[in-house]
């Protein structure tokens, strides 16, 4: 037997921006395999100002893959469950990473950069799958002859690459920060050294993205987020994150901006009705059960999971559940019926801070869904009513 | 303004400000940061019978849930209904206003908790 590689759990990494975010006197969560902040001061006053104004998040933990070549496109709409050579040249897409089996590797914001040329980025905790994934399915018949050179499994920086096509993970040379909130375009043309955007950021619609400049270094501007706020993500090179992050403060706290932490993104993202890996998504979960069906293209020629993608018959399906007071189910709850026979789990929930009760997303059996439910939050049966997601959208 | 040094604490993070035979308990500084904004608070009910080390209420952040256990043995007397209506005293003021249960306690137990150098190197560990 030989040792396993390294440690199975190895010691969590730091963003560049980690002394920064401790004196802001961050506290600091392990998420992803990374130590990320968790809140600043009050995750609720987080959650509050990114709604009415704005809020500034480090998800540099985040993984950012470049597939660059004439067979990218080809590439990428067979390993990836979305149409991506529709795609057109400053836009965005969010897609998935299906198994064979139909069942979901990772979710990706896809953003074409070029015709030739493609950002997929993937959630932290999911980069070595990711990776792996991309590697291998460059060896595969379909798009093999593009890799002639490859599959190069596991590893990091060059994962496949000929002349035709090439998959690289650049995660560690970037740094990402999120701006988000109602005012979050107004921080952004008040941050000094912010320039050259192109096209402006007036003029930048929702999953598209702008090349603009910070103090002469490259600055990609996304307008995407995880919040359901206007907002945008800033990729820059690990160099420059520092400088951006306290020019964006700087310029942003006079207009209400804040740091903001993990704990407000979470219950910003479950009340936009968002899912998040390991909870509303996984390896057992079909695209169509977590209401992601859209972000299939079930008609491609062929791609990664297709045989699979179809759940089958009686598969539990994602829903929204709101209740009364102030007592959340929270991820592994039981839901239950009239009966107290166990109908579903919640998979996240939270005390809404926007609307003040009680939301959550929980995977139900369909026969479930016209009868009274109820949460078992810790031995008391809290009833629950069933509503489409998202439980918050913006006035826009 | 209470004297923190003044007060005894459990390795559950609940402090306990004795008066004769009548005991205040709340929960501390250290816990209510790491529980992050309270949201929510379920106390015993006055009269109920509450046995040390035993859970007898709820306080939940946005985030998580914390137990709430019983510093001492004793008999609920009085709870505190401001902070029913607004939890958030929990992290703002968690030695005052934020206080959470009054027990009548048998105080010859109170040398069984720890002083304040205790439970600060406890936490210390913890950290």
């Amino acid at each position: 037997m030989s040792e396993p590689l390294a440690a199975q759990h190895p010691a969590p990494r730091s963003t560049p921006l980690r002394a920064r975010h401790e004196s802001l006197g961050a506290s600091f969560t392990d998420f992803g395999g990374w130590m990320m902040p968790v809140r600043y001061s009050s995750d609720l006053a987080e959650h509050h100002a990114v709604r009415t104004a704005a809020g500034l998040f480090d998800i540099s933990h985040m993984a950012e893959f470049l597939v660059t070549g004439a067979a990218a496109v080809g590439f990428l709409d067979y390993a990836l469950a979305g149409r991506i050579s529709t795609m057109r040249v400053g836009k965005a897409k969010y897609s998935l990473v299906l198994a064979d089996d139909g069942g979901i590797v990772d979710d990706v914001i896809v953003y074409r950069i070029a015709d030739e040329r493609f950002l997929v980025i993937a959630n932290a905790g999911n980069r070595d799958a990711v990776a792996a994934a991309l590697a291998e399915r460059a060896g595969r018949a379909p798009v093999a002859a593009a890799f002639a050179d490859g599959p190069f499994e596991g590893v990091f920086g060059l994962a496949a690459a000929t002349d035709a096509a090439r998959i690289e993970d650049v995660s560690d040379e970037l740094s990402l920060i999120a701006v988000q909130g109602p005012l979050a375009r107004r921080v952004l043309e008040a941050t000094a050294g912010i320039s050259d955007a192109s096209p402006a950021l007036e003029d930048l619609g929702y999953y598209a993205w702008s090349s603009a400049s910070f103090d002469g270094v490259p600055l990609f501007v996304a307008r995407t987020g995880y919040t359901g706020e206007d907002g945008f993500e800033l990729l820059v090179p690990n160099d420059a994150a520092g400088p951006l992050w306290d020019a964006v403060l700087a310029a942003g706290q006079p207009l209400g901006l804040v740091p903001a932490g993990l704990a407000a993104r979470d219950t910003l993202r479950l009340e936009a009705g968002m899912p998040l890996y390991g909870h509303e998504l996984g390896r057992d979960v079909r695209p169509a059960q977590a209401g992601l069906g859209r972000a299939v293209a079930a008609d491609k020629d062929d791609f990664v999971g297709k045989a699979g993608v179809t759940p089958p018959p009686g598969a539990p399906v994602l829903v929204g559940l709101v209740a009364e007071g102030r007592r959340a189910g929270r991820a592994g709850y039981a839901v239950t019926d009239a009966d107290g026979t166990r109908v579903g789990e919640v998979t996240s929930g939270a005390l809404s801070p926007t609307l003040g009760h009680p939301i959550a997303m929980a995977f139900l059996s369909p026969s479930a869904l016209d009868a009274p439910v109820f949460i078992d939050v810790r031995g008391t049966a809290i009833p629950a009513t069933i509503t489409a997601l998202p439980f918050y959208r913006r006035n826009s | 303004m209470t004297d923190i040094d003044a007060l005894a604490y459990t390795a559950e993070h609940e402090w306990v400000a004795a008066d004769g035979a009548t005991a205040t308990v709340g929960i501390t500084d250290f816990a209510a940061d790491k529980l992050g904004d309270v949201v929510y608070v379920d106390l015993p009910a006055v009269g109920v019978s509450v046995t040390a080390a035993q859970v007898c209420g709820e306080i939940e952040s946005t985030k998580s849930v914390g137990e709430l256990y019983a510093p001492l043995s004793g008999t609920v007397v009085e709870v505190n209904d401001a902070v029913v209506d607004d939890p958030s005293l929990v992290n703002t003021d968690p030695y005052g206003a934020g206080w959470l249960v009054r027990l009548e306690i048998d105080p010859a137990h109170l040398d069984g908790l720890l002083d304040r150098a205790a439970y600060v190197a406890l936490t210390e560990a913890d950290a």
